[in-house]
């Protein structure tokens, strides 16, 4: 008891002390010029609390740790993912749903596809990328700039968005090559950075800082969403009859972005079971190892930062096709860092573990906008928890690729 | 005599000032253990390194004869002595991977031929039955090479996991899953109990009478060395000072002298 006392009072001195130049003082604009004032009672809410939650943390008995999953979850995971996609399916037509839920909808699948992306990069070939927003940006601008100079469909642009992504992965992966772990991710953090102030600065190609606006919306097999098609084109809602509405291309939105997702998903498990993916998830474990079997790290590197900056490529396009307008600060630092945070807390490597955090990041977020500055306080505060509570993320069991007595 | 597979010529590593390989020649035989054995920093896993292309060599030639032609080692990457060569290793402190499990490291090992098989995964991506066949058949690869290390019963484990014999074991296995014309193993019987040695022996003994192949072992453990090995070579400050059976290196007073040191002169005269 008298111990917890001391390191509570300590704690609550270190956090005075750290509160007293942050929030103990403040420049006052005065008739006479600037003045400092004091604010004292700040400084000692501050280190009242963290002395209270101190002694708090070392009375009560450490957290619970999470409920141990049964043995037999495993098997259910698949049962799990069908579950959430035909949820995911059903979503538009549920009573609850209307155009909000929908659209907030999108956004998460958005996030859920680049991490599902960045998953091949970081989860499975453990190459730490803080740029791989630099992809997402060159897939919207691709099409933003591809559809209103030549006037390309989305249908077109969007391979093509790939394409110049994928391709934009590797020459980006080159200077990567070398590198290991850390040194990774502050290059890659670079990348991502240069990409973005290129699209500030490059204001004949990009906009600049006003960004390109008014790009061209997807239309369904040449059926447009427009109450006015333009000429030469049926809308939606005349082809079935329908009243015109808003929310079909909320919804027709919705679906494009799941079928996106879904197929970055198949295309992810699938490889996972094809020798590039399992030479990727041994490239993470050992690069050494690999070269001593004959795999050749730098295919292997290039391969993965390749196709997963094609999907962020492919999400890209889509943002740009939805949001109809972009510009530069779509694409900083920022996003990066919450996509690599939706896969690190998602496990590593697990599929559903990513989805459950792209709701966690970014829905809860989304709906507890009410709550304004408060929910980046509650963002944090979870971050912290999962990592106390899952240290290797929500989901981080791994099963093999392959069973010696048939597949998995 | 066997024909040769490796030659390693006029060998030279330096490190700074320091020759940690010094104008070493030797031959290793096709169908034979070769062990090379000498004190601690003799620059015995230095000569692994060049040999297997993680290390470049200053001056030398290391020359591997494969059907295909004489190779020059000592100018291919790391990557292509293991593909192209058949070049296979274990490393002093294994190097598995870890969060795979056993079965998938094995499958790992034969990527090269995988790779081939599925037209660099396209195939395997659309499931065409020509992948499939090709992974079954590295399946019975792999499901052989468990037998033989006696790991079948843990194949779906992950390797980490595994008991520190056990892994020894399967990094062997996963070099012989590469089907290798050269196996070096860097310390194999490194922190095995005698009865795993043994077995350890026979497993060894048992790939050079069925694979036909030569193996390059560096070791400590002398009854691995004295039971199993063809022909040692003996280095001492990355220079050879003895070479030949078991039984000669065993008598020779150079080695004696490198391994117990110099007999003090003051007290003898």
């Amino acid at each position: 008891m008298p111990a917890a006392l001391r390191d509570s009072l300590l704690a609550g001195l270190v956090a005075a002390a750290l509160a007293l130049p942050m929030l103990g003082v403040r420049l006052v604009d005065s008739a006479t010029g600037l003045s400092l004032a004091g604010r004292f009672d700040l400084v000692a809410w501050a280190a009242g609390l963290v002395f209270g939650g101190r002694l708090l943390l070392r009375l009560i008995p450490p957290l619970p740790a999470m409920p141990v999953l049964p043995a037999g979850f495993g098997n259910l995971r698949p049962a799990a993912g069908w579950a959430m996609a035909a949820f995911a399916v059903l979503l538009p037509f549920l009573p609850f749903a209307d155009r909000n839920v929908v659209d907030k909808a999108t956004l998460v699948l958005i996030y859920i596809m680049l991490g599902w992306g960045l998953n091949i990069v970081v989860g499975l070939a453990g190459l730490l990328d803080l740029g791989f927003v630099a992809f997402y940006a060159v897939g919207a601008y691709s099409y933003a700039l591809l559809s209103q100079s030549f006037g390309l469909s989305f249908w077109v642009c969007l391979p093509l968005a790939g394409v110049l992504s994928a391709s934009f992965g590797l020459l980006l992966g080159f200077p990567v090559l070398r590198l290991r772990g850390d040194y990774i991710a502050i290059v890659t953090m670079g990348l991502g950075e240069i990409v973005r102030v290129i699209l500030q600065n490059w204001q004949e190609l990009t906009g600049g800082p006003n960004g390109i606006s008014g790009i061209e919306r997807p239309s369904l097999f040449g059926l447009s969403f427009k109450a006015v098609p333009p000429e030469g084109q049926r809308s939606f809602a005349e082809f079935f009859g329908l009243d015109y509405s808003g929310d079909h291309r909320v919804i027709f939105l919705y679906f494009l972005i799941l079928i996106l997702a879904l197929a970055t998903n198949l295309f992810t498990l699938r490889i996972r079971r094809l020798p590039v993916g399992r030479a990727w998830e041994a490239l993470r474990e050992d690069e050494i190892a690999c070269r001593s079997l004959g795999i050749n790290p730098t295919t292997v590197k290039l391969s993965a930062f390749g196709i997963g900056a094609m999907f962020a490529g492919f999400a890209g396009s889509f943002f740009a096709t939805r949001q109809g307008f972009i510009s530069p600060e779509s694409f900083t630092f920022m996003e990066s860092a919450v996509i690599l945070a939706i896969v690190v807390l998602g496990g590593m490597g697990s599929q559903i573990g990513i989805v459950l955090a792209a709701l966690l990041l970014v829905g809860l977020p989304e709906w507890f906008r009410e709550l304004q500055q408060y929910r980046m306080l509650a963002f944090g505060g979870a971050m912290v928890l999962i990592m106390l509570w899952k240290p290797a993320g929500l989901l981080s069991h791994r099963e093999p690729t392959i069973r010696l007595d048939g597949q998995p | 005599m066997t024909p040769s597979l490796l030659d390693v010529e006029h060998l030279t590593m330096r490190f700074g000032g320091l020759f940690a390989v010094n104008d070493l020649s030797f031959t290793a035989g096709n169908g034979e253990i070769t062990a090379v054995i000498g004190p601690n920093g003799a620059g015995k896993t230095t000569l692994f390194n060049c040999i297997t292309g993680f290390y470049k060599p200053q001056e030398g030639r290391i020359a591997l004869n494969h059907p295909d032609g004489r190779m020059a080692l000592e100018r291919l990457d790391d990557h292509a002595i293991a593909r192209r060569a058949g070049v296979a290793r274990t490393f002093q402190n294994i190097r598995l991977f870890p969060r795979m499990s056993v079965l998938e490291n094995l499958i790992v090992a034969q990527h090269t031929r995988l790779m081939r098989a599925s037209m660099f995964s396209l195939a395997g991506l659309l499931g065409l039955r020509r992948y499939r066949r090709a992974e079954a058949a590295a399946v019975e690869r792999a499901r052989h090479w468990l037998d033989r290390t006696a790991l079948t019963r843990f194949a779906d484990d992950e390797a980490g996991s595994l008991p520190y014999g056990h892994q020894r074991r399967l990094e062997i296995a996963r070099a012989m899953c590469t089907e290798p014309r050269l196996l070096c193993l860097d310390e194999p019987a490194a922190g095995l109990n005698p009865r795993e040695s043994a077995e350890l022996n026979r497993l060894l003994l048992d790939i050079r009478a069925d694979e036909g192949i030569g193996l390059l072992l560096i070791e400590h453990d002398m009854s691995v060395v004295m039971g199993i090995s063809d022909r040692v070579v003996v280095l001492d400050y990355g220079k050879k000072i003895a070479e030949g059976t078991p039984a000669e290196v065993r008598g020779d007073p150079a080695v004696i002298r490198a391994y117990l040191g110099e007999p003090d002169e003051a007290e003898t005269g």
